[in-house]
């Protein structure tokens, strides 16, 4: 029974739920499709549930207990449905009675409006009749009511115009020169366009006669100037406003600005100071050029243009006048601080230069800012630019000036202990040498770090173009520091050349020095100072620069040049002291030789001091081999069978032509002896140099004279004594053999009574000596 | 180049200044043991041959020989003549020598004394330059007259009128400078004027030079560091050039084509170029020697050839083209040459002319004391050098082509 109840009651289900998917539109099929695969017909909730197959198949596999439980489980089932269908069927109920309810309250609203309405047109119809009524009523005084208020008006402007003068005159007196202005400007077409009325002609005439005068009166005021920025702005409006040409008016600004720009230009003329004078000048001049400037844009070439102002193109006139203005003065300005910084010639502290030129550099951007055309920044940057070309000029003026107050200083340093006592002044030469480079190099580094100023980060003008390029590498490295080595060359070679006529004006210890200083410089100097320079402004070589080995090259040769001459001088002075003693003297009728001469010992002294002085300064050199105590043995070999060999076969009229040949042999056999040829940079070849001069000259004056045997004896005993002393400071002692045996050579030659001495005795004599 | 050995040691050297055709050098001897001589140097320009005749000048040492312009035969010396106990006076020729002071000190004299060549050494003393010790009987040297100047002090050098008629001749003597007279045979001398030079100390004069311009009136002289020139109108000095060298003065010549240009050259190595009219500064310097300069001489025609000898036994021939007489070279035959030749050619003789070192000349051994252009071929040229060797140099072919065309 239960089996067949629930069937039933399913079925009613079922069928409900059809019905509301009916009501909803949903179709039966899609959702068959959906649950394809609840087509069991034991599932209780498909669609194709059969209750027989259900109950058999739960009959066949469950238990009895196991049924009874389904079954209460069931029923509690179907009562619940049960009851929710019925709440859904009240609840649904409640709501379809009252919407059944408000459509019939609407149906009866809706007649009652539709009376309403009807009612209402009526209404209408009747308000516009009685409207149009009263509008034909009103239409006649509506008329006169507006010309009525158009002659008022008429009359209030009339009353205006009327007023008018008395109303300008008080303006005048209050001096609302504004006021007056516009107000006149109001009535002016008025006047103007009724101006054959006597009337108004004669408001016309008045206003005219108060205008002039207030015209007058602003020019007055504008004239006078001792008014506020905004014044004369105030001023210069009115006055355009009144047709006062606007180029006259440019021009009366600019000229009153002019005369006191002026007044400021000549309260600079006085000042000292550099930096005071350029400040000065920036806040006096530059600052109210700038004000001007301003307010000139500001009155004539910044104003909005209306009506027939605009036509005129005032600004263009305007901005033309200022730049003519501006330049002129600039002008004049700039002629005045050039002329001060070319006052500026001492050298001593460059920043405050440097200072006056960056303000006044920056200063001018100001001006450039407020007037970008203008020509007046580029030509301020112009002077700094021959400012700083001005300073390296000067620089170098000053290194140069400074090195050779340092050779004057060395100078006398050379002379005056020669002075005081004697023997002390080739000792200091190393010192010297050492001090005078040193302070030069100083000198030089300062001057370096005085003109980089120009380069430093936090001036204005640091990075322009010139500043960046040209100033660096031409200008300190070319102009300052290659100049001034050239200077220390050229400056060393002069004393070669102005000197060497005279026989030697510079002391030679001052050549020696020079020398070596340039030698110093070509080894290290130079290279030294031109990187610093280079590291310093970084500077990059556009434009081709000076070779660091082209300098050296002539530091080098100024070296030779004064080393050689150094020779020339030292040689010259022995020279003068053996060419006198050998042309003074009566040789024919001297008396038997005793002693060496005294000259000759002062050959030899003059000698050892020369190579102490060299040795103070260059390198010994190298000589030819030769043992060190070979001074007695050379000489025996050369006084006793040379020397024999060499002249003994003139003494016998038979064979004069062995003589020759014998020494042509010789010759072909030894080396040309160059005498004034390029010595090197040691001091053998230096004193080989001076010794080869010195001997030669001996020689040539010997060959001038004639001879008696005492005087070839005397030859003979100087020329050993000589030989004795002098082989130690040459490179090569065959040298000084060679020179010393023509020279007793030619005297045998030159002897009437040729008759030599004994060698034992002249040694003898020698060492006695 | 040709050389000679003159056997003995020689300073003198002179062209014979007369002779046009013959290539002929006049080399003075110096020795003090043996008797001097004039050697006669002909050179045969075509086999190229250099032949030597000797002359005995028993006088003295030679110091200074110089050619009569006019006359072939004469010539001046300034020769020593000393007094030494030890040689004998008999060997010396007593007639020769009138009679000098002889106190009982030897002493050492220069005097000057014009000569004349016997009209036969020619024939009689030839000798070629293959047999040089054949010279057993040479003739000797007709003495015309002494400049005699004892009382003027030794006699420096003794200077013919150039171009002259051989009647005037200039003897330099310590500090005077006297003019003398000769008679037409030249057998008498007498001074016409003297000049003297005043300063302190002991002034001598080391040099001279008879100027060849402005009708021969003018005479340059050196002493010591400076250079004088002289009126002989007035016997005054014209101008003054102090320090014209930093060292003695040791040559003068004047430029035979330009009458201001006047070289110089001394012991500071350097060989100078003045003008007269501006002396301050030399024109030019040349420093190619390196020691003394003892000699410097114009070619007679081309002036820009230059010839100087030193002791540094070099001689060294230059071009001063800049400062001659023809600066831009022959420009006169341009439109004609152009006609034949080809434009490289032209190009090349348009190119501005440089200053130049022609030749050096390293055959001398010795100093060279004297060099001398001669008289007959301005492209000839001799150079003496102390050790008595005479060498004969041409102007190399190239140079001397480019000039001439």
């Amino acid at each position: 029974m239960t089996v067949r109840s629930f069937s039933c009651r399913f079925a009613r289900k079922r069928r409900v739920h059809g019905m509301l998917k009916l009501y909803y539109g949903l179709n039966e099929e899609g959702k068959t499709v959906d649950q394809a695969e609840s087509m069991d017909p034991c599932d209780i909730n498909g669609p194709h549930f059969d209750p027989e197959v259900y109950l058999n198949k739960l009959r066949r596999e469950c238990s009895l207990g196991e049924l009874m439980d389904q079954e209460t489980c069931m029923v509690k089932q179907i009562r619940s449905l049960d009851s929710d269908m019925q709440t859904l069927v009240y609840e649904n109920y409640n709501k379809f009675i009252s919407a059944t309810d408000t459509i019939r309250k609407m149906k009866n609203d809706f007649k009652k409006m539709e009376d309403e309405m009807d009612c209402l047109s009526t209404n209408m119809a009747s308000i516009t009749d009685f409207s149009a009524r009263i509008s034909g009523t009103l239409q006649d005084q509506h008329a006169q009511i507006t010309k009525l208020s158009g002659v008022h008006t008429l009359l209030r402007k009339l009353q205006f115009l009327f007023e008018l003068p008395a109303r300008l005159n008080k303006c005048l007196e209050l001096q609302a020169y504004a006021q007056a202005v516009s107000s006149h400007r109001r009535a002016r077409c008025v006047l103007q366009q009724y101006s054959h009325m006597p009337s108004f002609r004669g408001i016309q005439d008045d206003c005219h006669a108060i205008m002039d005068k207030l015209a007058q009166e602003l020019r007055q005021k504008f004239r006078d100037g001792g008014s506020s920025a905004k014044d004369l702005s105030e001023c210069v409006e009115l006055l355009l406003q009144l047709d006062e040409p606007a180029e006259e008016l440019c021009d009366k600004f600019l000229s009153h600005a002019q005369s006191r720009l002026e007044a400021d230009l000549l309260g600079l003329e006085a000042e000292t100071d550099i930096l005071e004078f350029i400040d000065r000048g920036c806040n006096e001049f530059v600052s109210s050029l700038c004000l001007v400037i301003a307010s000139y844009q500001e009155l004539f070439v910044n104003r909005p243009q209306e009506g027939e102002l605009a036509s005129k193109n005032i600004p263009q006139m305007a901005i033309g006048k200022l730049h003519a203005f501006v330049d002129a003065l600039a002008t004049r300005y700039f002629s005045l601080v050039e002329r001060r910084i070319q006052e500026e010639k001492s050298v001593g502290d460059n920043s405050l230069l440097v200072r006056a030129l960056d303000r006044f550099h920056r200063r001018l951007q100001a001006v450039a800012k407020l007037l970008p055309g203008s020509a007046v920044p580029s030509q301020g940057t112009e002077i700094v630019v021959r400012a700083a070309r001005e300073r390296i000029k000067q620089y170098l003026a000053a290194l140069q000036s400074f090195y050779l107050n340092s050779l004057t200083d060395v100078r006398q340093a050379l002379a005056a202990p020669r002075l005081a006592t004697g023997k002390d002044a080739p000792a200091s030469l190393p010192e010297l040498l050492s001090t005078l480079s040193a302070s030069i190099l100083n000198q030089i580094k300062s001057v370096l770090a005085s003109v980089h100023l120009f380069t430093a980060k936090d001036i204005t003008f640091s990075n322009k173009p010139y500043f960046k390029g040209e100033f660096c590498s031409h200008g300190v490295r070319e102009s300052l520091v290659v100049n001034f080595i050239k200077f220390v060359c050229q400056s060393s070679r002069q004393f070669c050349e102005s000197a060497g006529d005279r026989g030697g004006s510079t002391p030679p210890a001052l050549l020696l020095l020079l020398s070596r200083l340039c030698l110093d410089y070509e080894t290290s100097t130079i290279t030294y100072i031109l990187t610093l320079t280079d590291e310093q402004f970084l500077v990059q070589h556009h434009s081709p620069v000076t070779a660091v080995t082209a300098l050296c090259g002539e530091a080098r040769e100024a070296a030779q040049k004064l080393l050689n001459h150094y020779v020339k001088v030292q040689g010259l002075i022995i020279s003068q002291m053996l060419r006198k003693s050998v042309e003074t003297r009566d040789w024919v009728n001297t008396i038997e030789p005793r002693n060496v001469r005294a000259v000759m010992k002062r050959v030899v002294e003059d000698t050892t001091s020369i190579d102490v002085q060299v040795g103070l300064l260059y390198e010994e050199g190298v000589r030819k081999a030769h043992s060190s105590d070979s001074s007695k043995r050379t000489f025996s070999v050369y006084s006793s069978s040379r020397q024999q060999t060499r002249y003994a076969p003139s003494y016998t009229p038979s064979a004069p032509m062995d003589t020759n040949l014998l020494s042509n042999i010789h010759k072909l056999f030894s080396e040309r002896v160059e005498i004034f040829s390029p010595v090197e940079f040691n001091k053998v070849s230096v004193l080989t140099g001076i010794i080869k001069i010195s001997l030669k000259t001996f020689l040539e004056c010997v060959r001038l004279r004639t001879f008696g045997r005492y005087g070839l004896q005397q030859i003979q005993v100087d020329c050993h004594y000589l030989q004795m002393y002098l082989w130690r400071f040459v490179s090569d002692e065959n040298l000084v053999h060679f020179l010393l045996d023509e020279i007793v050579g030619s005297t045998a030659h030159r002897c009437l009574d040729p008759a030599p001495m004994e060698q034992s005795v002249i040694e003898v004599i020698c060492e006695r000596g | 180049m040709y050389q000679l050995y003159l056997v003995l040691q020689a300073r003198a050297l002179t062209s014979q200044t007369a002779e046009s055709d013959a290539i002929r050098f006049l080399v003075g001897t110096q020795s003090l043991k043996f008797d001097n001589q004039i050697h006669i140097i002909d050179f045969d320009d075509e086999n190229n041959i250099i032949s030597k005749s000797v002359l005995q000048h028993q006088a003295g040492e030679i110091w200074h020989i110089s050619a009569s312009p006019a006359d072939k035969a004469v010539l001046t010396t300034c020769y020593n003549k000393s007094e030494a106990p030890a040689l004998s006076l008999s060997q010396l020729g007593a007639s020769v020598f009138p009679a000098q002071v002889v106190s009982s000190e030897s002493r050492v004299v220069t005097c000057g004394a014009v000569w004349r060549m016997p009209p036969e050494w020619e024939s009689g003393s030839h000798e070629s330059p293959d047999d040089p010790h054949n010279s057993h009987n040479p003739q000797n040297l007709e003495l015309l007259c002494h400049l005699d100047n004892s009382s003027h002090g030794n006699a420096s050098c003794v200077l013919w009128e150039p171009m002259g008629d051989g009647k005037h001749v200039i003897s330099l003597a310590d500090n005077h400078a006297l003019l003398w007279d000769l008679t037409e045979s030249s057998t008498q001398a007498t001074i016409s004027s003297s000049a003297t030079l005043e300063g302190k100390g002991q002034l001598k004069f080391t040099a001279g030079k008879w100027s060849p311009h402005h009708n021969c009136t003018q005479l340059a002289t050196a002493n010591d560091t400076a250079i004088r020139g002289w009126d002989l109108r007035t016997m005054s000095q014209i101008y003054c050039i102090e320090n014209a060298h930093g060292q003695l003065v040791r040559d003068l010549d004047f430029n035979p084509n330009k009458q201001y240009y006047l070289a110089s050259c001394g012991d500071d190595c350097k060989v100078k170029f003045w003008d007269v009219r501006n002396i301050n500064e030399p024109v030019k310097t040349l420093e190619e020697h390196s020691h003394w300069v003892w000699s410097v001489r114009f070619n007679h025609s081309h002036d820009q050839l230059v010839l100087t000898g030193s002791s540094d036994s070099r001689v060294i021939l230059s071009n001063m083209v800049s400062i001659s007489s023809e600066p831009f070279g022959h420009l006169v035959d341009d439109d004609d040459l152009s006609d034949g030749e080809d434009n490289h050619q032209d190009e090349k003789t348009k190119e501005p002319l440089q200053d130049s070192i022609i030749s050096t000349y390293e055959e001398h051994e010795d100093s060279v004391y004297a060099v001398e252009w001669s008289s007959a071929d301005p492209w000839l040229f001799a150079s003496l050098s102390y050790d008595g060797r005479l060498v004969i140099n041409r102007v190399p072919r190239a140079l001397k082509y480019h000039i001439l065309l």
